[in-house]
């Protein structure tokens, strides 16, 4: 009864989190405190009166802008997972189908593009097309989709390898049934979870990109670039340095305790007895 | 082992030759044209032709790639399309910061992470068992500039103890300056490297502490230490050590992004640059080093979990 | 004397369920004692017990007196007064470190011996277990022998702290029918020769009526019956036994007629 307990204690506390923010953002779209590009309260105004969090080096609302961070944040996280989640498992369930020398090329080829680190991937896409969050989401979602690609290649080996498939197709079940019926429902959890982790991955490498100037161009808040303009000034404004930060820190966390929770309850094999 | 090896280097020289193909390929068709780059600093007609053929851009893409790749097992990665230094030198000249960065990061990392995780692991009933896990699940969710933004406003701007950035332009002439200059960076890359490290140590370490043979060399009358030391550290090892491969890839990687933090002039602040000038022979060849040291460190990680494992050996 | 006194052992997991309740039972230098029952009866817990190995999530109640030694609160005297056959070797040898030298640690803890002294009692004590080209094996990692073999070996390393009582936990049941029966031949013919005390823990009541003399049926953690075994396989007196008995007896008679055919 404990370790229940203390196994959804990491889903409540990560779906909080998420929701909170989320919840945020969605509010974002029907009110914000101020215009994004409202320079009227002064630079570098502090903490409290109308700027909840004060203002940043060219007077625009502090608090406005961390809740557009915010936009652009869960935007990347879904938008990436949309484009590695699709891509990969596409792929994954092909090369997990591929026999000989199909499948031997497919392993190796995924080997291959995951010694490309995502960061790395997506810098080169930068580097050819140019700094936009469009750009960033895809070059993320890609190096995504060979991490999922891989995962899915395995589980799809697995379940194929069952004694339950080999009988459904004695009794003449044909493939595409065997995909929708046996293969999908049995890899979607661990795949999901896998994609939730990869969620957070994902805002984390928009952060940086965009800290590198190499994702969302100005003047379109990312917390990444925010915490970039924040490094100027960190010591007459510390909170512009820091809430982008939190903010980052705290979706993250959130969504990798989500992931944590569901495995766990979608994976009984990974309960500890300690 | 031999038959391992003999595979396992063909696929490395497989995967370098693809990754080749594959920086080629990506950076050739997405960006078109080395015009993009010398539009941006203002260059005449002529220039642009003169530089197309210089790079011999004008010819077929076949053409092209063989010649590069001919120039890069001469090691000419080619010049810069901004400064028109050769790309080559240019790199090597970054070494000294990112190598030591990369290294000393990694090994703290590991000397923190690997008591740490086994201690999170072996004391899991006691207080800190948990608080280990809660200190690496929030640090694994800490992107590594902004640890070190704060690591420059605690110790170079409010205590004054560390330089905020750069590097001395004399290098390691003086190595007290240059080892000062790294230990902000180091840090910042080792504490969100040892975030992650110690996940994976704590899940091998339970994963051997449940395991029958520790129970039996304890009925043969170990001690549970010394059943932990003949036993255990060799048994956890084997997943950490595939482990440890990938993460000396990523505190590359964390090498990377802390450099711009810090203003350091290594390979990251270098590929930044080229990305942000669209200086191509630069991206290319940064790249390259970095995406053949990602493998060969990988190739490494695989040869020697096999030297600890027999039964991978085997198979 | 007696070598081993469990009196009033309880075991409790943390959620509070009772997986051993009130179990007494005492084994003499020589004894030859079984633990019967089906699995989740509690036996290996008991015998875990015993040797003071609990999981920490398992609390105890009751006293184990081993040799004298408290092996609930005070353990002493694993291996040299008493050791553990577990019942899958595969998983509880070593897999990273051949066989020789795992043997090797317990020959240097109880005999002092290391070196080439420490190879030659390696190889004496692998013939003893009657395994061939012992130094083929003894420079073998695990996977690479066969079930029969790693149990031999995982014999051989608890034989060589010379323990008073050995306490074999279903050390055939993952094995190969015709290997069992080896496997129990060189149990039975070492602890005579040696000398030494025998808890065998087993679901088989055949199999346990070939190498011990008395025995104790446990069900849901507690002993429901106890006596010679003899007595037990020709007059069980608990019902639970009766049953065992007889699904011994089906499955005896069934083996009969797919042979006859």
């Amino acid at each position: 009864m404990i370790l229940l307990k203390k196994r959804s204690l990491h889903l409540i506390i990560g779906l909080t989190l998420v929701l909170i923010i989320a919840g945020a953002v969605v509010v974002s779209y029907l009110w914000l405190p101020f215009a994004p590009d409202d320079t009227s309260g002064g630079r570098l105004a502090p903490p409290g009166g109308d700027h909840l969090l004060g203002t940043d080096k060219l007077g625009r609302d502090l608090f406005t802008q961390l809740l557009i961070g915010g936009r652009i944040a869960l935007g990347t996280g879904l938008g990436a997972v949309a484009v590695g989640g699709v891509l990969g498992v596409t792929f994954g369930l092909l090369a997990g189908f591929a026999t000989r020398w199909l499948d031997d090329a497919a392993a190796v080829t995924l080997d291959i593009l995951i010694a490309f680190p995502t960061l790395l991937l997506a810098m080169l896409i930068v580097a050819g097309t140019g700094a936009s969050l469009g750009t960033a989401i895809l070059a993320i979602g890609l190096a995504m989709a060979a991490v999922v690609a891989r995962l899915t290649r395995v589980l799809v080996k697995q379940v194929l390898s069952r004694d339950y498939i080999t009988a459904a197709r004695i009794a003449g079940v044909s493939w595409p049934r065997i995909v929708l019926s046996h293969v999908l429902p049995n890899i979607a959890p661990v795949v999901l979870v896998n994609l939730a982790l990869q969620a957070g991955l994902a805002v984390l490498a928009e952060a940086s990109l965009s800290y590198l100037g190499l994702g969302t161009p100005p003047p379109n808040a990312s917390w990444g670039r925010m915490l970039y303009e924040a490094q100027a000034t960190v010591l007459t404004s510390p909170v512009a340095a820091l809430a982008p930060g939190i903010a980052l820190v705290a979706l993250v966390v959130g969504v990798n305790l989500t992931a944590d929770g569901l495995r766990d309850l979608t994976d009984p094999t990974r309960r500890r007895t300690r | 082992m031999l038959h391992y090896l003999v595979r396992r280097t063909a696929i490395l020289i497989g995967s370098l030759f693809l990754a080749a193909v594959a920086l080629f390929v990506l950076l050739r068709l997405l960006p078109g044209d080395p015009a993009n780059a010398l539009l941006s600093v203002g260059a005449t007609a002529e220039q642009i032709e003169a530089a197309r053929r210089d790079l011999g851009t004008d010819g077929p893409l076949w053409s092209q790639f063989l010649s590069w790749l001919g120039d890069v097992f001469s090691l000419n990665l080619g010049k810069s399309l901004i400064s028109t230094l050769p790309v080559g030198p240019e790199i090597i000249a970054r070494l000294p910061v990112t190598v030591p960065l990369t290294l000393a990061a990694f090994v703290l990392a590991v000397l923190v992470a690997v008591p740490v995780g086994v201690l999170a692991a072996a004391r899991a009933d006691r207080w800190y068992g948990p608080v280990i896990n809660a200190i690496a699940q929030l640090g694994i969710a800490v992107p590594a500039f902004w640890v070190g933004l704060l690591l420059i406003t605690v110790f170079a701007l409010n205590l004054q103890v560390l330089p905020a950035g750069g590097f001395p332009t004399d290098g390691w002439s003086d190595p007290v300056n240059a080892s000062q200059s790294l230990v902000l960076p180091v840090v910042t890359v080792a504490l969100v490297m040892s975030a992650s490290l110690i996940r994976y140590v704590r899940t091998a370490t339970l994963e051997v502490l449940g395991a029958d043979y520790l129970r039996t060399a304890r009925a043969l009358g170990s001690s549970p230490r010394q059943a932990m030391w003949r036993h255990g550290l060799r048994n956890a090892a084997v997943p950490v050590v595939a482990v440890l491969a990938m993460e000396l890839a990523t505190t590359f990687l964390g090498a990377v992004v802390v450099e711009s933090v810090f203003a350091l002039p290594g390979l990251g602040s270098l590929l930044v640059r080229g990305i942000s000038q669209h200086d191509y022979p630069i991206v290319q060849g940064v790249m390259l080093v970095s995406t053949a040291t990602v493998l060969f460190v990988g190739f490494l990680g695989d040869v020697t979990q096999r030297l600890i494992d027999p039964r991978l050996r085997a198979s | 004397m007696t070598l081993l006194a469990v009196e009033g052992l309880t075991l409790r997991n943390t959620a509070g369920t009772t997986l051993v309740d009130d179990v007494s039972f005492t084994v003499s230098p020589g004894d030859r004692t079984g633990l019967i029952g089906e699995s989740g009866s509690g036996k290996s817990l008991t015998a875990l017990a015993v040797m003071g190995l609990l999981p920490p999530a398992i609390t105890a109640t009751g006293t184990v007196l081993l040799d004298g030694a408290d092996m609930i609160r005070a353990p002493r005297g694993r291996g040299d007064v008493a050791t553990v056959v577990f019942q899958e070797p595969l998983t509880a040898l070593d897999p990273l470190m051949t066989v020789g030298r795992q043997i090797g640690g317990p020959l240097r803890r109880w005999q002092g011996l290391r070196g080439d002294a420490a190879k030659a009692a390696v190889r004496e004590a692998l013939s003893e277990v009657r395994l061939t080209d012992t130094d083929r094996i003894a420079r073998s990692y695990p996977h690479q022998l066969s079930g029969g073999q790693r149990q031999r070996v995982a014999i051989a390393m608890a034989l060589v702290c010379h323990p008073r009582l050995l306490i074999a936990d279903e050390p055939t049941t993952a094995l190969d029918v015709t290997v069992q029966a080896e496997i129990l031949e060189l149990l039975d013919r070492l602890v005579t020769e040696r000398g030494t005390a025998l808890l065998f823990i087993t679901h088989d009541l055949p199999v346990a009526a070939r190498v011990i003399h008395g025995t104790h049926v446990m069900r849901h953690g507690r002993i429901v019956e106890s006596g010679p075994v003899a007595g037990l396989l020709s007059d069980p007196e608990h019902e639970y036994t009766r049953t065992l008995v007889e699904a011994a007896r089906r499955f005896d008679a069934a083996l009969e007629n797919t042979r006859r055919e």
